[in-house]
């Protein structure tokens, strides 16, 4: 893409995975959309968040566990993920209870360094409200 | 479309993407292969390889820049590279070398 | 520039429109369509929550979308803004951004 078009573009993810197909179409947004090299965050919010809890185990409803590929968005470029304080206490969770995600840090020698960013409710909406784009899942 | 090897016949969509990717096995490999008029070579394998171990860890296919640096880091500067990796999979690193490794169709136009 | 935050699920069923205005910027407008619309009628249990909306900017509501479910518009929330559909693609176009709750 050429120089000087890059947007700040926000994914809002607010639904469980697995009871709807919002979750998994989300993510496969965020990875395809990768290529385009745009300023991409992505926000887990409400209950999205539990999009990022450690343990998912999907063998016995017979739908694929794409928790793992969470993982990977360091690989593919993404650089901000933020989950919302509120959303996690609000449904007796906390940081404990996500994976952990992690990226490659090529200006600290290839080091592994914690990916999301836990937000409160009120810097989630000013992040919100700089995006050129919000795309919602 | 379907592949056979043995007893096994493993059904493909009508782009030879297996439906049903556990049954991949290296002779699968082999056969689908064999129909895109790919001659699996060792330098192949070390594609296909480390596709299936991405695929293993993540449940989904790597960034084509993940396969560039892990190619450079695993077998030299001259293999991660796109010219290199086209060279082996003319259909591309990311569609022909997924569905050799028994990958599904990746969902981009990466 | 302000974002305009569409709603389109009733709030006696998803959390939507709270988390929505949960999370208004400055000057922000909301904009009630489909089955959100409910939402508008005054005296209901949500009703305090378009008043905290109110508080921070506009509040508009598809006049379609209300006629459709026979809420009147005497019943609506005071404040409230009705607007048909070339209203929404003004809104649109007068925002910087829009976020939809889905």
């Amino acid at each position: 893409m050429a120089e000087g078009i890059k947007k700040k573009l926000l994914y809002v993810n607010r639904k469980a995975p697995y009871g709807t197909i919002y979750a998994l179409e989300g993510l496969e947004v965020v990875l395809v959309g990768a290529a385009f090299e745009q300023d991409v965050s992505v926000a887990f919010l409400d209950d999205g968040v539990f999009q990022l809890l450690d343990g998912q185990d999907t063998a016995d409803i017979g739908v694929k566990n794409f928790s793992r590929a969470y993982k990977a968005l360091g690989d593919f470029e993404v650089r901000k993920v933020y989950v919302e304080r509120e959303s996690l206490a609000e449904r007796g969770l906390d940081s404990a209870d996500l994976m952990q995600i992690t990226y490659e840090d090529e200006n600290d020698d290839g080091a592994e360094k914690p990916l999301v960013r836990l937000i409160d409710r009120r810097e989630l909406a000013h992040i919100m409200s700089e995006q050129d784009v919000i795309l919602s899942f | 479309m379907a592949y056979q090897v043995g007893d096994v016949v493993a059904e493909a969509d009508e782009e030879g993407y297996l439906q049903d990717i556990s049954l991949w096995s290296e002779e699968l490999a082999q056969a689908i292969a064999k129909s895109e008029n790919v001659e699996l070579s060792p330098e192949h394998w070390e594609v296909i390889n480390f596709l299936r171990s991405y695929y293993a860890e993540y449940q989904i296919a790597p960034a084509v820049r993940i396969l560039l640096k892990e190619m450079k880091k695993s077998f030299g500067p001259e293999k991660g590279d796109q010219k290199y990796l086209y060279s082996l999979f003319p259909y591309g690193p990311a569609k022909q070398a997924c569905k050799i490794a028994g990958l599904p169709k990746p969902t981009g136009c990466i | 520039m302000s974002t305009l935050h569409i709603v389109n699920k009733s709030p006696f069923e998803r959390n939507a429109l709270a988390s929505c205005i949960g999370h208004l910027g400055n000057d922000d407008a909301v904009l009630l369509i489909e089955d959100a619309v409910v939402a508008a009628r005054d005296g209901s249990t949500v009703a305090p929550l378009i008043r905290e909306a109110l508080t921070n900017g506009p509040v508009y509501v598809l006049a379609a979308d209300l006629a459709a479910r026979a809420i009147k518009r005497e019943g609506v929330i005071a404040g409230m803004k009705l607007i048909d559909y070339r209203g929404f693609v003004e809104l649109a176009a007068q925002h910087a951004r829009t976020q939809s709750w889905l």
